[in-house]
């Protein structure tokens, strides 16, 4: 790809500055900040130790975005917040002014685009999410479509701050699950073992690094129609996906067979509980575009239920510490079945050793 | 991929002749083919993608656009994906250009190819208008326009760019000061909180630190040449906002070792605001290891009992605030579910002062002795947590140099197997 005429000699920065990207208030009050408050959903108050205070407007962003939306943007921080902006790992925007006078324009005109204010405190923040159909090359759905009917059916969430604490959500378009671990996830759940094209296998797949791949030991050499290939002990696979992720002759997304599951009680922070991972709560959800109801239906059952029951503070695997798996089954509706028991390694640990019971 | 080519060729192409119009013909029309699954997500309130896509491509007419809306819409009815992977890369580097090939070209030729440019980010994800402005022009001029901000390891990511673009389209940003992330098998992109720019709680310079350590490794984050990535994040306090513990193999958490500081008049305003059992309730009893009590009326933090987890000073943001000793804890080895399943950061330096240059650089020897032990003990595809258990964490402590602290285990071991020099 070198061009004759190339004339720029690359250099190697990394990261780009940040300086010049800082609000002057942020950098004449940085490291110095005394306490925040949230006066209203979606706005931030923070005061400086110098008395200075800088107020935030947060809003949700679709994350897939495009030049036009922007430069919208642009034109918004450049009339609000002196042209500074940035972004919240949850895909936010944030506009930091120390005009007070500025915000409700502001609120008002984001809202007026279609940009919802809020995402802040005790809310259900926007979601974490991958990348799907649009452009990964090994996903069974389009986390961004999941995303987008999910974030509708809880937009009034979103926008107030109800909840007993603030509620992160994840999609994940395999299993691999790269939305992370979350209060609630919506995670793709594979049923079946990868289906293998022995015609183009070892053109196109190192086979020692497939086999190696596999944690289960499924995966082995075999010659088929007089080509070398690989074949999987389906008895032995956990329809994990590992192997696809080498071998893309190792098919394991199907139409049909590639499910969705739920995950609840994912934290990553640190604070009253250790940071915490998710337990499935569902499975066997159709991955249905381009609306996906049957997953935002078991995400707002237990949005419900967890409203309705937590404690301020309690996010929900705390909640369902309190309360217990039975309790929580029984308020969302939803069903403990045999395949929730795990069975691979340090299953051990979520066994009830002991004689706590509820009844 | 034989299911999806398989899909594809029993699928007969609705929008046949779709291409009629692109010569400007028919200049009446719409310049993207309908997508009736796609227009479902233009409904409801959230902000929707599928509109601001449709809104660039008929502004913009670039073919990519159109061919990957269909492509899209594809997927909605088939239910698979296809786009392949490939090597497409910039002079010099060997990552950061995630190389998307469409495996149905004779259905979608617009959409033949659609790489990605990771981009870094500024630490903390700050922008000025003029920065991103600026960003989009170039984008515009050389790819589809379409942007995601941000991708869940932190980069910018510019959706949508033909193979003979991408090296003018690269030394056009790195002009602005733009650079690639990472990718494959090696440093990547990090992800920093807001810390010291808003927060009150922020216990270090994580934007500094970032940016310091990125450059550090920058060799390593383009031209990948480990076992597995490697992935930095950086927050500011125990509340980890960038998730630190769960999604990076190096977790770098602000945290301090003195006692938390203490204004009394902003605690008795809270008290006389919220009343007593809100500070029973919500502050007291929500001390996981129960460091608060109530002394002659007044609430009292026993610093040796606390673990610094944050709820207190969560809960009174006015009251309470990090202790003045202020530094970071290193945890290592968090990563998802691939594999052998999900796999929190576990601590490997309780304190380590991250104030002075010295401090910095103290920091980043100790992560080039952890890199080399990693590339000397590691398995293939193994990320650093992985290789941590397998090997043990004594070995890895012993391997780096690292004095063994009770604050590495949750408990002293429960079973008598080992051997000890005795």
């Amino acid at each position: 790809m070198s061009s004759p005429e190339k004339k720029w000699k690359t250099i190697e920065s990394g990261p780009h500055t940040y300086e010049e990207a800082l609000h002057p208030v942020v950098r004449k009050n940085y490291g110095n900040w005394r306490y925040h408050e949230i006066p209203r959903p979606g706005v931030l108050k923070h005061v400086a130790h110098s008395g200075d205070t800088i107020w935030t407007v947060r809003a949700g962003t679709p994350r897939q975005d495009t030049v036009d939306m922007i430069r919208v943007l642009c034109t918004i921080a450049d009339k609000y917040s002196d042209g500074f902006l940035r972004f919240t790992v949850r895909n936010n925007v944030e506009f930091l002014t120390p005009n007070q006078a500025n915000v409700e324009p502001m609120i008002r005109e984001l809202e007026s685009l279609g940009f919802p204010v809020g995402g802040t405190g005790n809310c259900v923040s926007s979601v974490a999410h991958t990348q799907g159909w649009l452009h990964c090359d090994i996903p069974a759905t389009d986390a961004s479509g999941v995303v987008k009917s999910m974030m509708d059916s809880v937009y009034n969430e979103f926008k107030n701050m109800e909840m007993p604490n603030k509620v992160r959500l994840s999609t994940s378009c395999c299993a691999i699950n790269c939305g992370g671990q979350a209060d609630i996830a919506v995670v793709v759940k594979h049923t079946r073992p990868p289906r293998i094209n022995h015609d183009h296998l070892a053109t196109i797949c190192e086979l020692p690094k497939a086999v190696a791949r596999c944690p289960v030991a499924a995966i082995r050499p075999t010659v088929v129609n007089g080509k070398r290939s690989l074949m999987v002990d389906e008895a032995k696979c956990i329809c994990c996906g590992a192997c696809f992720g080498a071998c893309p002759a190792m098919e394991i997304n199907h139409p049909e067979h590639s499910k969705f599951a739920v995950w609840v009680g994912g934290k990553n922070s640190n604070a009253r509980s250790k940071p915490s991972t998710m337990s499935i709560v569902a499975h066997n959800l159709p991955n249905n575009p381009p609306r996906w109801p049957e997953v935002t239906d078991v995400v707002g059952r237990i949005l419900t239920a967890y409203k309705n029951g937590g404690r301020p503070w309690e996010r929900v695997g705390e909640w369902i510490n309190r309360i217990g798996w039975k309790r929580f089954f029984e308020e969302t509706g939803l069903t403990f079945d045999e395949n929730m028991i795990d069975s691979y390694r340090h299953a051990r640990t979520t066994f009830n050793q002991s004689a706590h019971v509820r009844f | 991929m034989e299911g999806a080519n398989k899909a594809a060729s029993n699928e007969v192409n609705k929008n046949s002749g779709c291409c009629a119009c692109s010569g400007g013909s028919c200049s009446d029309a719409k310049f993207l083919n309908p997508t009736p699954m796609l227009d479902e997500l233009e409904h409801g309130p959230w902000p929707s993608f599928i509109a601001g896509f449709k809104g660039l491509a008929e502004r913009t007419k670039k073919p990519m656009l159109r061919g990957v809306m269909d492509q899209l819409e594809y997927s909605y009815n088939t239910k698979m994906g296809y786009w392949k992977g490939g090597l497409v890369t910039v002079d010099g580097y060997g990552a950061g250009i995630i190389t998307r090939y469409s495996m149905i070209k004779d259905k979608f030729p617009e959409a033949e190819q659609f790489h990605t440019m990771r981009i870094q980010p500024a630490p903390g994800l700050h922008y000025n208008t003029e920065m991103l402005r600026n960003l989009c022009d170039i984008w515009e001029k050389h790819g589809s326009g379409i942007i995601t901000l941000h991708g869940q390891t932190g980069d910018i990511m510019l959706q949508g760019i033909e193979q003979d673009k991408v090296q003018e389209c690269f030394d056009e940003l790195n002009q602005q000061g733009w650079d690639l992330g990472g990718a494959g098998a090696g440093m990547r992109t990090a992800v920093s909180c807001i810390g010291p720019g808003r927060c009150e709680n922020a216990c270090y310079d994580n934007l500094k630190l970032h940016l310091k350590a990125l450059k550090h490794f920058v060799g390593v984050l383009h031209r990948p040449e480990w076992n597995y990535k490697l992935k930095f994040k950086f927050s500011g306090c125990p509340n980890d906002c960038t998730n630190a513990i769960m999604r990076s193999d190096m977790a770098v958490i602000g945290t301090w070792k003195d006692a938390i500081q203490v204004d009394t008049d902003e605690v008795k305003a809270w008290v006389a605001e919220r009343g007593l059992d809100a500070l029973v309730n919500e502050v007291i009893n929500l001390c996981p290891t129960k460091a608060i009590t109530m002394k002659d009326g007044e609430m009292h933090i026993e610093t040796r009992d606390c673990v610094r987890c944050m709820h207190c000073l969560n809960a009174m943001p006015k009251a309470l605030s990090p202790g003045k000793e202020r530094g970071i804890s290193l945890l290592m080895g968090g990563k998802n579910t691939l594999k052998v399943g999900v796999n929190m950061g576990s601590l490997i330096v309780p304190f380590m002062k991250m104030e002075s240059d010295e401090d910095i650089e103290a920091f980043t020897d100790l992560i080039e002795e952890i890199i080399d032990w990693w590339d000397d003990n590691g398995l293939d595809h193994e990320r650093i947590g992985e290789t941590i258990e397998r090997v043990g964490l004594k070995d890895f402590l012993e391997g780096i140099g690292q004095e063994i602290d009770i604050n590495h285990v949750t408990r002293p071991r429960d079973n008598p197997y080992f051997k000890a020099k005795y």
